[in-house]
């Protein structure tokens, strides 16, 4: 597992990225935890739809997004939002999906990213697709889909990897290795060693990186990207990092992890090894900190209000997206729901 | 003009698309070096490339979903199952994600593209070779159905559905692919999605079809023309949207109807088109309306599949029937 910073502050070599962009990638994972700790808040007061947690893979999405050009794709999942956010969609429009608002999931029209895949694992040939598209029309863009260790046991996983493999695709498979499966332990989803050596059966460099390392998830990605720019094709990345939370907010991890796992976990702290980093340069100290919490705060308590003053969709505006032009059946249908309506 | 079958008619419209569009492309197992199982798009890498005709690996939720992810990308893709039995791995993709992607974001990405489908038996194929799953596409919203049953609706309607800025389920008769034969423009024609065709028109009695089952119901016609029985032939060609409006109208000419198609019965298409005559125009009906279909039961293989395969004495005896409420 390659490691280019270790959780005492420590780095291995040369640090991939300089001092200023580290400080802004360490204050993009602050506003991520306060995204992430808020949605859990804010399902419990009964304002969002479920919630998927993220807190512990911040490095992992902050890292990936910051490998990538501004205009690659990004394929991701329901447990994403950091690295989505990172590559341009609105914390506002996070929470509108969460809100249950089919508007969460429409982007500004110049954000590569795709609105978040709900089922598991269907996402990534998607990605593959995309990655395709811009190679055909030699745009120099390529795609990057991220998904957790369950996915890899989904037969769209080896789909994807295979079509991305056989026709030298520029697709990241970058995969967030937390541990678990809602409750099924990493060792009970594949006898593989890793998943990163999974590549190895489909021709495709696999590299398995500490997620919880900002520099190694951030080298790992932008060497990918890098070599599928140059059409070199794809690569599988195994980010191992660990959902300190439940799966959503409707699990209760202790029926299926101890908390001894957990607070060794917490012991391995994405954002605190970069905060001694930068400390240990004098690139941090407690005021900065507390400003960017505040500008972390101020950040999302805007988003929060801009999704839940959203109206709701209005009558029969459920249908309008069916199609390009709506057809004569679901007009009947409109006429008849917009009558139930009054 | 020439005179083609089907399967020319549709390798046409491939090569007209691909001609004229550089986003479109063409994806599917063996479509390439082989032209395809059915031959349909036989000759198109050549002349096109093997990155415009693409041959994938045998994954038909890859082909869809890859499909998938270059039509949000800009690409115009028609992606080939081999058969409609085999369609069953992509389905996943077709409901959860090309159907719903306009939706899901509110416009902001489409899918624009063309999933090409063989259905239908009657050629005595292997198990999961002779399926009619039409009506399971029609169920899904965001989906477009056509069925073609002639040439020179094979070309138009798929170039429409080429042309369509959503994602079109294109089901092919596998039993008509060289069977029925007629002049076809050259260039590119689109037949409109939506609307059905009135092949003959009648006055006593409506018989409603589509693809594979037109020669039969032709045949039935025929016979009873023969019998001084004045019918109307109705092929839907778009079972989503359906052309109501035809169906509405012939109904309240002739009053009785048989609606005949290959598929199982119970929630079969045919279904659909009886309820929307009992909401639409019951008082119109002299007669209970009546389907004639395949029957609840796995399709026969080769020595049985006469039994299962509505036959044009069937449909006639259900028209006398029908004719003599």
């Amino acid at each position: 597992m390659r490691q280019r910073l270790t959780p005492s502050g420590g780095v291995e070599g040369d640090p991939p990225i300089d001092i200023q962009l580290t400080r802004r990638l360490y204050r993009a994972m602050v506003f991520a935890r306060t995204y992430d700790r808020k949605g859990t808040a804010l399902q419990k007061q009964g304002r969002l739809a479920t919630y998927a947690p993220f807190e512990g893979q911040e490095a992992a999405q902050i890292g990936a997004a910051a490998g990538l050009q501004p205009n690659d794709w990004v394929v991701a999942t329901y447990r994403d939002a950091a690295l989505m956010w990172a590559q341009g969609y609105p914390w506002e429009l996070l929470f509108a999906g969460r809100t249950g608002d089919e508007r969460g999931g429409s982007p500004p029209e110049h954000v590569p990213v795709m609105p978040p895949s709900i089922t598991v694992g269907g996402h990534m040939v998607h990605a593959v697709g995309l990655a395709w598209a811009e190679k055909l029309n030699g745009t120099g863009r390529i795609a990057l889909t991220s998904f957790g260790d369950g996915a890899t046991s989904e037969g769209d996983f080896h789909e994807a990897m295979n079509f991305a493999a056989v026709y030298d695709i520029g697709c990241i498979f970058f995969c967030q290795n937390n541990g678990y499966a809602i409750s099924l332990p990493r060792e009970m989803q594949t006898r593989s060693t890793s998943i990163a050596e999974k590549a190895i059966a489909y021709g495709m460099p696999g590299v398995q990186v500490d997620g919880n390392d900002l520099f190694a998830v951030y080298e790992a990605v932008h060497d990918a990207a890098e070599r599928a720019r140059a059409g070199g094709g794809p690569t599988l990345i195994e980010a191992v990092t660990y959902r300190i939370g439940p799966h959503t907010t409707s699990d209760d991890p202790k029926r299926y992890r101890s908390d001894d796992e957990v607070s060794e976990w917490k012991r391995r702290d994405p954002l605190e090894r970069v905060r001694i980093y930068l400390a240990e340069r004098g690139a941090w100290d407690e005021e900065w900190q507390a400003t960017i919490e505040a500008e972390a705060a101020a950040e999302i308590d805007r988003a929060i209000e801009l999704a839940e003053n959203m109206p709701p969709l209005g009558p029969g505006e459920i249908l309008d997206a069916m199609f390009e032009t709506l057809p004569p059946h679901l007009e009947r249908q409109r006429a008849e729901l917009l009558e139930n309506l009054t | 003009m020439k005179v083609l079958t089907i399967a020319r008619a549709l390798n046409e419209a491939l090569d007209v698309a691909l001609e004229k569009d550089a986003q479109v492309m063409l994806l599917g197992e063996d479509v390439g070096r082989t032209g395809g199982v059915f031959r349909v798009t036989d000759g198109l890498q050549e002349r096109h490339g093997a990155g415009r005709v693409v041959d994938t690996p045998v994954a038909e939720s890859g082909i869809v979903g890859v499909a998938f992810g270059l039509a949000v990308g800009g690409m115009r893709p028609v992606a080939e199952m081999q058969f409609m039995g085999f369609s069953y791995p992509a389905f996943d993709q077709v409901i959860n994600h090309v159907s719903r992607i306009r939706n899901r974001s509110r416009h902001r990405f489409t899918a624009p593209m063309v999933i090409r489908i063989p259905y239908g038996g009657g050629i005595g194929a292997a198990e999961h070779h002779s399926e009619s799953a039409e009506a399971i596409y029609a169920h899904t919203p965001g989906l477009k159905v056509v069925v073609p049953a002639t040439p020179y609706d094979a070309k138009g309607l798929l170039l429409a559905a080429i042309n369509d800025p959503d994602p079109v389920v294109f089901c092919e008769p596998i039993r008509l692919y060289r069977s029925v034969k007629e002049e076809v423009p050259d260039g590119w024609y689109e037949v409109p999605i939506g609307e059905a065709r009135v092949e003959r028109t009648g006055e006593d009695i409506t018989l409603i079809t589509w693809g594979a089952m037109t020669t039969e119901v032709r045949g039935a016609a025929t016979a009873l023309e023969a019998e001084g029985v004045s019918v109307e032939v109705i092929d839907l060609r778009s079972l989503v949207p359906l052309d109501t409006d035809t169906i509405e109208a012939s109904v309240e000419k002739t009053g009785r109807v048989v609606i005949v198609h290959e598929a199982p019965k119970t929630a079969g298409f045919g279904a659909e088109v009886a309820a929307l005559i009992a909401e639409r125009c019951l008082y119109s009906l002299e007669a209970p309306v009546r389907r004639v279909t395949g029957w609840d039961s796995v399709f026969p293989l080769k020595r049985s599949e006469h039994q299962y395969l509505p036959s044009v004495e069937r449909i006639v005896r259900a028209a006398r029937q029908t004719l003599e409420t």
